[in-house]
């Protein structure tokens, strides 16, 4: 596991990156553009949404009966569920379930939980390979780096780079690999397909489950999923327990709602859904690991649970600013962007210095709440848990300061002292504050100080008359 | 720590955790409340028959089945599908020219396409016992109906009965020729008709990647091409 030293630090680094900020901006214009022509197509996108968030709403504040009614539809339809309180215990499952199956390798689906829970870590620990298998996650994975969008985890890698990460960590890569894209396709669909044909156990997530029936979900495009969801005689899904929707009749509004915000696309190329087991089609053996691992405490936080409604279609990263120029890597989570920069110190608790200082990472504007397709408010979430951060005791500094200006600015007469002094030391004004403020202008430019004060400027002016 | 303790624990969590929150009451069901283009009431057992209403751009007046199909059409060549409009009569020849086009000798077609389908000069397979993996690896492709297809996003369904075969085996092989013979105007529509008990594939054109610069690849995994044949009665 990585260390992170928290997001100015990390976001100092990466936006030196020019070819990383170049890699971000293409593909994230790319997105929103094909986006808003896709929901444009519906005549009622905000109804649509709004019906979204209060289904969602419902389910969180019902989900120990929802849950239930899914446990017992999974088992009577042949499935097997287990419980994890956090990461290690959803891991040990898995393991315990390969180790049972006399497997040493998985083949794996696209997972923001299976990375959450860093669960190929966990499974190489106990000796068993973890393949991915979506492109993007296997670029990643062959290049010994980690992902940087919920989406399109390798968004950070052109081409070129990519080309170089399979020929020199691709055994089977053919010799006259090119950078077109449709090579590089293809030479990742013969690396995997001996991995497919062999797999005994596979482990995926899932984008929804049906509490009413048992029935899984899973939305993806290359047929990668498919193949993982298939073939194998066993099936591990990890599921967050926020994922969960009430009837299947409610798989309509997300499944309209989720491929137009995340991809652009009026549908994507691939949507898989099982109950449990299928005699004489696909696994034998299906397990669910329901998964909570800091969701209840999410659950818990009024203003905060709203960020439980996600579902993780990334239209928030490629909207944001802060992450167009920061890329994924600097919210040093699985969960990045402004989705992440509110998840994952609620998911962790507030307190490490990454995640006191991930509220931080926005500049409050607000795009990322427009496009929500579930309506989180990640601002109003953001500058909550500011509040929180605020109001430990690592900020009595600023609390003074603030309570200096609130004295100054109380009395005309102390500002206008206060700005003439400003004044006369401006040429010993320091371009970086001393001491403990030195945090503030890390990561921002200390503004300089004018000539004249603006009430100085005005008086002058009406003496010229 | 049993794995019946750490439900109780979860669960005790989530009891705790929504101790104060206001009660939120079930929304009305989506098809009732948000105008759009799946809501249209189609009458059960027949699907497609009921025009595309509030479909963006398209006059409710001239609705019928045949807009629906046409709507199907447009959307499924959007996914760089090859796609073919035919009167149910003209499927058997439609397959035949398809298969020839296509170069195929060996192809799966699960049990229940119907016999006056399979082209002669061509090794079909019927997948019953079922073939392996490895089997379905060395067809040149498979032949299926569907359950049904949803207009506005352009979507295939399979779920599994007969005439649609296992998973497997419209993903193993490399061309996946499929008929439809219902269409739905909406997502909801289709939820509404399908089964949620057996085992679901919802196909929208070829497999497909964009993860290397968001250039759209077709074929990665799954079929490289998928060609559809939508035949309508009516």
């Amino acid at each position: 596991m990585r260390t992170y030293l928290g997001f100015p630090q990390a976001a100092a680094v990466s936006t030196m990156d020019s070819q990383l900020r170049a890699n971000l901006r293409n593909a994230t214009h790319t997105i929103r553009d094909k986006r808003a022509a896709a929901i444009g197509e519906l005549p009622d996108w905000p109804g649509l949404r709004a019906h979204a968030k209060a289904v969602k709403d419902h389910t969180l504040r019902n989900l120990e009966s929802y849950l239930e009614q899914f446990e017992a539809a999974v088992v009577a339809a042949g499935g097997q569920v287990h419980w994890a309180r956090d990461a290690a215990e959803a891991n040990r499952i898995v393991i315990d379930l390969v180790r049972e199956a006399e497997a040493s390798e998985v083949v794996k689906v696209k997972s923001m939980a299976t990375q959450e829970i860093g669960l190929n870590e966990a499974l190489e620990a106990a000796g068993i390979a973890a393949h991915e298998t979506d492109l993007a996650e296997l670029i990643v994975q062959l290049g010994g780096d980690t992902p940087s969008h919920i989406l399109v985890p390798a968004i950070h890698r052109n081409r070129a780079e990519i080309r170089e990460i399979f020929r020199d960590r691709m055994p089977d890569a053919p010799a006259d690999l090119t950078d077109e894209p449709a090579v590089l396709a293809a030479a990742a669909r013969t690396h995997l397909r001996e991995r497919f044909l062999a797999a005994k156990v596979a482990v995926s997530g899932a984008n929804f489950a049906v509490a009413e029936t048992g029935t899984l979900v899973v939305v993806e495009s290359e047929g990668n999923g498919r193949m993982c969801l298939t073939l194998p005689e066993i099936l591990i899904s990890i599921v967050g327990i926020e994922k969960l929707v009430p009837t299947f009749a409610d798989l309509d509004v997300f499944l309209q709602l989720l491929p137009r915000s995340s991809t652009g696309e009026r549908m994507n190329p691939y949507t898989s859904m099982w109950t449990g087991v299928t005699p004489g089609d696909g696994p034998t053996s299906v397990h669910v690991v329901l998964v909570d691992n800091g969701r209840t405490r999410v659950l818990a936080d009024d203003v905060g649970r709203q960020a439980l409604r996600c579902i993780r279609c990334s239209a928030c990263l490629n909207v944001c600013p802060v992450y167009e120029r920061a890329g994924g890597h600097a919210y040093g989570s699985v969960y990045p962007g402004p989705i992440g920069a509110i998840l994952t110190p609620q998911l962790r608790g507030v307190g490490s210095a990454l995640d006191t200082s991930l509220p931080y990472a926005s500049t409050l504007c607000g795009a990322c709440y427009d496009v929500c397709p579930v309506a989180i408010d990640i601002p109003e979430v953001l500058v909550h848990l500011r509040a929180r951060v605020a109001s430990g005791p690592g900020h009595l500094g600023e609390k003074a300061a603030m309570g200096v200006a609130g004295w100054v600015l109380r009395s005309p007469r102390r500002l206008g002292w206060a700005q003439r002094w400003a004044v006369r030391t401006r040429r010993f004004a320091p371009k970086r504050l001393p001491g403990a403020f030195g945090g503030w202008t890390d990561t921002r430019d200390l503004p300089r100080v004018p000539e004249q004060s603006f009430r100085d400027w005005w008086r002058s002016e009406g003496e010229k008359g | 720590m049993s794995v019946t303790s750490a439900r109780e624990e979860i669960m005790g969590r989530v009891r705790a955790a929504l101790a104060d929150a206001p009660d939120l009451p079930r929304p009305q069901a989506a098809s009732a409340e948000v105008p759009r283009p799946g809501q249209l009431a189609t009458p059960a057992g027949k699907p497609g028959h009921t025009g595309p209403g509030d479909l963006a751009g398209r006059d409710p007046a001239d609705a019928g089945p045949r807009s629906l199909v046409e709507l199907l059409a447009e959307r499924v060549r959007d996914y760089r599908a090859v796609v073919h409009v035919v009167a149910p009569a003209e499927v058997p020849a439609t397959i035949a020219a398809a298969v020839r086009r296509q170069g195929a000798r060996a192809m799966v077609a699960p049990e229940g396409v119907p016999a006056d389908w399979l082209t002669p000069g061509v090794d079909w397979h019927r997948d019953a016992p079922a073939l392996s993996a490895r089997d379905l690896d060395h067809v040149d492709g498979v032949l299926t109906t569907s359950a049904l297809a949803i207009a506005v996003t352009g979507t295939i369904v399979l779920d599994g009965s007969a005439g649609q075969g296992r998973r497997a085996v419209t993903l193993v092989p490399d061309y996946h020729l499929c008929v439809v013979r219902t269409v739905v105007p909406g997502v909801a529509d289709a939820l509404a008709l399908l089964a949620a008990d057996r085992p679901l594939t919802w196909i929208s054109g070829p497999s497909a990647t964009s993860d290397i610069e968001l250039d759209r690849v077709e074929g990665v995994h799954g079929p490289r091409t998928l060609e559809v044949v939508i035949a309508v009665d009516g």
